[in-house]
C-alpha cells in the first residue's frame, strides 16, 4: 500500500446529549483519495460525526484533524470542506448557476474564474442547460446533481455526503451510485459519505466503517466486512446470515472447531473465540447450496417456507430443530424448485462459515 | 461573532421592554402605595389609602363605612368579560369547524374575510355600533319602518351594549387559535365515532370538543385578557359612567386625578390577568397536550 | 347525501352566514351612511360625496394623520429591527440562556391589558420629566408593535428548515453574507408581513395614544375619539370609511405576502 496523506484523522471523539452517549471514544483516520462510507443503523451517529466534520456540531471531547490541522475551533465557514446535504438544500432563490457560485463568491473568486469554474461544474454533472433554471424546477435527480456541483466547486479538501440518494428511486439511485464513484476518482477528492444502505456502501465505497451503539464495529473493505464481519453486529446488519449457537471445542489461530445444534463439528476461521466457551456461527444464505449443489459439510432438513425472487428463491429449511435461510440462485429458467415439506439435503464448504463471539 | 450576537441581539426588545413595560409596571405598583398629591398627581408617601378606598369610604361621620360601588364594578368587568369569552367560544366553535371543512380556495377566502375586520381601527367598529344601536339608529329605524314599535328607549348605556362592542371587537382574536385547531382535526376520527355507534351529538360533545379545546383555551386568554382592560366599549356604548375597570383606571388619571388610587385599581387588574394566566400555565403543566 | 356524511353537521352553513353578516354590518352601515346627502345621520335623503370633501379640507383631522403615520412608520421601523433580531436569537441559536423568559418578555404588551401599561408609562415619563410629546408616543408604539412584528417573522423563520444557512456556511458564507443573501431573502414576506401588522396596530391605538395624548400631538383616534363624543356626524363616516379601506388594503398585502411562496 502506498503511504498515502492522511485526510482527516479523528481521535477519541465522543458526544453526549445530556445522558445519552452518541458517540463513544471514536477513532479513525480517513485517506486521501478515497471513498470512506460511514455506515449504520439510525441514531448510530453517523450524521453526528459528519455534522463534526462539517463544523455544524462539536464533540464533547475528543480531536479532529484536516490534513494535520486540528480544525474543531474553525467554524464552518472557515473549513476547507463542503457537505452535499440529505435536503440537498439548494437556494430557492437562486438560479442553478448562481447556487454553484455561491461558494467561490463568498471565497472571493474573480469573476472570469467562477464563471469558468461553474461551467466546468455543469458540464461534470451533466446540467449545463439548466443553468438558469430555479431549484423548484428540477427533479430530484437534478437537484442532487446541483446540490453536488454546488459542493465540489469550491475545491474542498474532502466532501461530505449525507444520505444524498435516500430521497431518490431505486432505478436513479443505482445510477447514481456508479456517477458518484466515477466523480470521486475523476476528482479524486476524498468522499466520506454517509448511509445506512449497506448495499450502496458495499458498492462504492473504498473503505467501510461501520458504526453501532456510538462505537466502531469494523473498519476495513466492502470484502473484509462481508465475508469476515469482526463481530455479530456487524454480520447481522450487513447482508443477510444465519446465525447458529455453537459450543467452542478448540482455537488454533485464526481457526477455531465447534460443535454445531445439529451435532457436527465444522472448522473454520474465527474472531474473538475461546475455547470451551459457546460463540455463534455465521453462515450467509448464499453459501449453503441445495441437493446437487450441497458440497462439504452435509445436513439433512425440511423445507418449512419458500419465497420466489424470481433471481432467488429464497428457503426456509428446518434442520434438526433449527431454521435455516438458503438462497438459490435460479441460474436457469425454470430452474429446480423444491415443495414446502420436501426433505433436502444442504451443505456448506467449511471456511465458508465464521465463527463469531457470542 | 455568533455569541456575541446571541446577547446584543436581544438586547434591544430587553432594553426597550424594560424601560417602558417592566420598569413602569414597577412603578406603578409602588404609587399604588402612595399618598394622593394634592395637585393630583402624588406624593412619595407610602399610604395604604389606596387600597383601602377600594374597599371603604369616609362616610358622614368621618368614619370608614364599607363601599361597594368598585367591588361592584370589578365584579361586572369580571361578569362581562366572562359571557363575552363564553359567547365568543360558543360562536367561533361551529364557525370555525364549518370554515374548516370547505375546499381550499374558500377555506382560505372565508379565513380571510374573518380577519379582514381587525385590521379596521377598534375606534371605528365601536363606532359603528354607536349608529346601530343609538336613538335614530339602524335598529331603530329598521323597527319603526316595519311598524314593530313606534321608538325604543336607546338600546345603548347599558351592559348588553357593552357585550354586543366587546364580543364585536374580540370574536376575530378566538377564531383563529379555534380555527387553527379544528383545521387540525382529524376527519377520521368523526368517521371512527359513528363507526363505533355515537350520533352526531355525542361525537361533538366526546371527540370534537376536547380536540379543539386547546384553541378554544388559547383564544379565551386572547379575549378574556383585553376584556378586562376594555375602555372604549364602556365609554362609548356604555355611557362613559364609571362601568368598568379599565375606564375607571382612565378617569383617575384624567378627569379624576387621583394617580395612587388608578394605580391600585391597575394593580388589581394585572393581578388579575396573572391570576388567570397562571391558571392557564398550571393546566399546561398538567395535560400534555398538543395544541 | 348527508346522511352519510358525518362530518356534516346541519345549520352550520346559516350560522356562518349570519356570523359573516354580524362581522360586517356594522362596517356596512357605516360605508353605507358616509354617501349620505343628509346631515341627519340616518335618513337617506340621497347620494352624496360632500361629506369626504369636508373630510379631506379639515385641518385638524389632517394634522392628525399626519401624526398617525409619521408615528406609525417609525414605530413599524424600529419594532420590525428590534423584533427581526430577537427572532433570528430565538429561533436559530442554540443554547441561549432564558430563552423561555426572553420570549415572553418581547410577547409581554401581549399579556398586558392596555389600560395598564398605557397608565404605566404615563408615570413613568412623568416621573423622568419628558416632555416631548412624540418621543413619548414613539417609544410606547415601539414597544407594543415589537410582539406583533415579531410573530409573523418567527413563524417564517420556523418554517424554514436550517439547512439553507448551513448550507450557507458551509459555502465559506461569514454569518452577515449568510443572513444578507440568504436568511432575509426567504424571509422576507414574513418581515413584511410583521411591519405591516406593527404599522396598522400603530395607527388603530387608542388607549396608549390617548393616555399620552398632548398639544399637538393627537394622533387619528384620539382625533375620532373627540368627535365621536360630540355626536354622530356623516363627516364622521367619511372618515371612518377611508380608514376602513386604507385598512383593508394593507391588510390584503400582509395577508397576500404571508402565504405566497412557502420555502419548500
Amino acid at each position: 500500500m502506498t503511504s498515502r496523506g492522511k485526510a482527516i484523522e479523528v481521535e477519541g471523539v465522543t458526544k453526549d446529549f445530556g445522558t445519552f452517549r452518541a458517540l463513544d471514544g471514536v477513532s479513525f483516520d480517513i485517506y486521501d483519495n478515497e471513498f470512506f462510507t460511514l455506515l449504520g443503523p439510525s441514531g448510530c451517529g453517523k450524521t453526528t460525526l459528519l455534522r463534526m466534520l462539517a463544523g455544524f456540531d462539536a464533540p464533547t471531547s475528543g480531536a479532529i484533524r484536516l490534513h494535520g490541522k486540528p480544525i474543531l475551533d474553525l467554524p464552518p465557514h472557515k473549513r476547507r470542506v463542503n457537505t452535499v446535504f440529505q435536503s440537498y438544500a439548494l437556494f430557492p432563490h437562486m438560479t442553478v448557476e448562481q447556487n454553484i457560485a455561491f461558494g467561490l463568491e463568498n471565497l472571493g473568486w474573480p469573476k472570469d474564474r467562477r464563471s469558468a469554474r461553474t461551467a466546468q461544474m455543469l458540464e461534470m454533472v451533466h446540467m449545463a442547460q439548466f443553468a438558469r433554471r430555479r431549484p423548484d424546477q428540477l427533479s430530484g435527480g437534478q437537484r442532487q446533481r446541483v446540490a453536488l456541483a454546488r459542493a465540489l466547486a469550491p475545491e474542498p479538501e474532502v466532501l461530505l455526503l449525507d444520505e444524498p440518494l435516500s430521497a431518490l428511486d431505486l432505478k436513479l439511485r443505482q445510477a447514481m451510485r456508479d456517477e458518484l464513484r466515477t466523480l470521486q476518482r475523476q476528482t479524486g477528492i476524498t468522499f466520506v459519505f454517509v448511509t445506512h444502505d449497506q448495499e450502496e456502501a458495499l458498492d462504492m465505497s473504498d473503505r467501510i466503517c461501520v458504526l453501532g451503539q456510538g462505537r466502531i464495529q469494523h473498519l476495513g473493505t466492502p470484502n473484509e466486512i462481508y465475508e469476515d464481519p469482526a463481530n455479530r453486529f456487524v454480520a447481522d446488519f450487513i447482508g443477510e446470515t444465519n446465525f447458529l449457537p455453537v459450543q467452542v471445542i478448540s482455537v488454533d489461530g485464526d481457526m477455531a472447531s465447534v460443535k454445531t445444534p445439529m451435532g457436527q463439528v465444522v472448522t473454520t476461521l474465527q474472531k474473538a473465540a475461546t475455547a470451551g466457551q459457546a460463540a455463534t456461527l455465521s453462515l450467509r444464505p448464499e453459501k449453503i447450496g441445495m441437493e446437487d449443489q450441497a458440497v462439504g459439510e452435509i445436513m439433512q432438513g425440511r423445507v418449512t417456507n419458500k419465497n420466489y425472487m424470481g433471481g432467488y428463491t429464497h428457503y426456509t429449511v428446518d434442520v434438526g430443530g433449527t431454521e435455516l435461510r438458503v438462497s438459490k440462485r435460479n441460474a436457469i429458467s425454470h430452474s429446480q424448485s423444491f415443495e414446502i415439506g420436501r426433505e433436502v439435503r444442504l451443505g456448506f464448504r467449511h471456511d465458508s462459515a465464521r465463527v463469531l463471539g457470542a | 461573532m455568533r455569541a456575541d450576537f446571541r446577547i446584543w441581539g436581544l438586547l434591544p426588545a430587553w432594553v426597550i421592554m424594560g424601560f417602558t413595560l417592566i420598569i413602569p409596571i414597577g412603578i406603578v405598583i409602588a404609587v399604588s402605595f402612595a399618598a394622593r398629591g394634592a395637585y393630583g398627581g402624588f406624593d412619595w408617601a407610602l399610604s395604604g389609602e389606596p387600597y383601602v378606598q377600594i374597599l371603604y369610604q369616609v362616610g358622614w361621620t368621618d368614619e370608614l363605612e364599607f363601599n361597594p360601588q368598585y367591588l361592584y364594578i370589578i365584579a361586572r368587568t369580571l361578569w362581562l368579560a366572562a359571557i363575552t369569552t363564553l359567547i365568543c367560544m360558543a360562536v367561533s366553535l361551529p364557525v370555525a369547524y364549518y370554515i374548516a371543512r370547505q375546499p381550499r380556495a374558500v377555506k382560505a377566502a372565508l379565513v380571510y374575510l374573518v380577519t379582514l375586520p381587525f385590521w379596521v381601527s377598534m375606534i371605528v367598529r365601536v363606532y359603528a355600533w354607536l349608529m346601530i344601536l343609538g336613538n335614530d339608529g339602524v335598529i331603530e329605524k329598521a323597527l319603526v319602518a316595519t311598524g314593530l314599535t313606534s321608538g325604543i328607549d336607546s338600546l345603548l348605556f347599558n351592559d348588553g351594549a357593552m357585550l354586543v362592542g366587546m364580543v364585536y371587537s374580540y370574536l376575530p382574536l378566538m377564531i383563529l387559535p379555534v380555527f387553527a385547531s379544528v383545521e387540525k382535526l382529524d376527519g377520521a376520527l368523526i368517521e371512527a365515532s359513528h363507526d363505533l355507534y355515537a350520533n352526531r351529538w355525542v361525537t361533538l360533545r366526546r371527540v370534537i370538543l376536547p380536540l379543539a379545546w386547546p384553541g378554544l383555551m388559547a383564544g379565551a386568554i386572547l379575549v378574556f385578557v383585553p376584556c378586562l382592560g376594555a375602555v372604549l366599549e364602556p365609554i362609548l356604548l356604555g355611557g362613559g359612567k364609571q362601568l368598568l375597570m379599565g375606564n375607571l383606571i382612565q378617569t383617575q388619571f384624567g378627569g379624576g386625578r387621583n394617580w395612587p388610587f388608578g394605580a391600585a385599581i391597575a394593580v388589581v387588574l394585572m393581578g388579575l390577568v396573572m391570576i388567570v394566566l397562571m391558571a392557564r400555565a398550571l393546566r399546561d403543566g398538567g395535560r400534555h397536550d398538543a395544541a | 347525501m348527508t346522511r352519510h356524511d358525518v362530518r356534516h353537521y346541519p345549520g352550520l352553513g346559516l350560522l356562518t352566514a349570519a356570523f359573516f353578516a354580524y362581522l360586517y354590518l356594522p362596517i356596512a352601515v357605516v360605508v353605507f351612511f358616509s354617501f349620505n346627502e343628509n346631515r341627519l345621520v340616518s335618513v337617506w335623503t340621497g347620494f352624496s360625496l360632500k361629506w369626504y370633501d369636508s373630510a379631506l379640507s379639515n385641518r385638524a383631522l389632517l394634522d392628525a394623520v399626519k401624526t398617525s403615520l409619521t408615528l406609525a412608520v417609525i414605530a413599524m421601523v424600529l419594532s420590525t429591527t428590534v423584533a427581526l433580531m430577537a427572532a433570528l436569537v430565538l429561533v436559530r441559536a442554540k443554547g441561549v440562556k432564558g430563552r423561555r423568559i426572553s420570549e415572553t418578555v418581547v410577547n409581554l404588551p401581549l399579556l398586558l391589558p392596555e389600560i395598564v401599561s398605557a397608565v404605566a408609562v404615563l408615570i413613568l415619563f412623568s416621573q423622568l420629566g419628558l416632555t416631548n410629546g412624540l418621543a413619548k408616543l414613539v417609544l410606547a408604539h415601539t414597544a407594543f408593535c415589537i410582539p406583533f412584528a415579531f410573530l409573523p417573522i418567527r413563524a417564517r423563520l420556523q418554517g424554514m428548515a436550517p439547512d439553507y444557512e448551513e448550507a450557507a456556511q458551509d459555502l465559506y458564507a461569514t454569518p452577515w453574507v449568510t443572513f444578507r443573501r440568504v436568511t432575509l431573502p426567504l424571509i422576507l414576506p414574513g418581515v413584511f408581513a410583521g411591519a405591516m401588522l406593527a404599522f396598522v396596530m400603530s395607527m388603530d391605538d387608542f388607549i396608549t395614544s390617548n393616555m399620552l395624548a398632548s398639544g399637538g400631538n393627537t394622533t387619528l383616534p384620539v382625533y375620532i375619539f373627540g368627535l365621536i363624543k360630540q355626536g354622530t356626524t356623516p363627516e364622521l363616516n367619511a372618515i371612518s370609511t377611508l380608514i376602513i379601506v386604507a385598512s383593508l388594503i394593507i391588510a390584503t398585502t400582509a395577508l397576500v405576502l404571508t402565504f405566497r411562496r412557502r420555502i419548500p
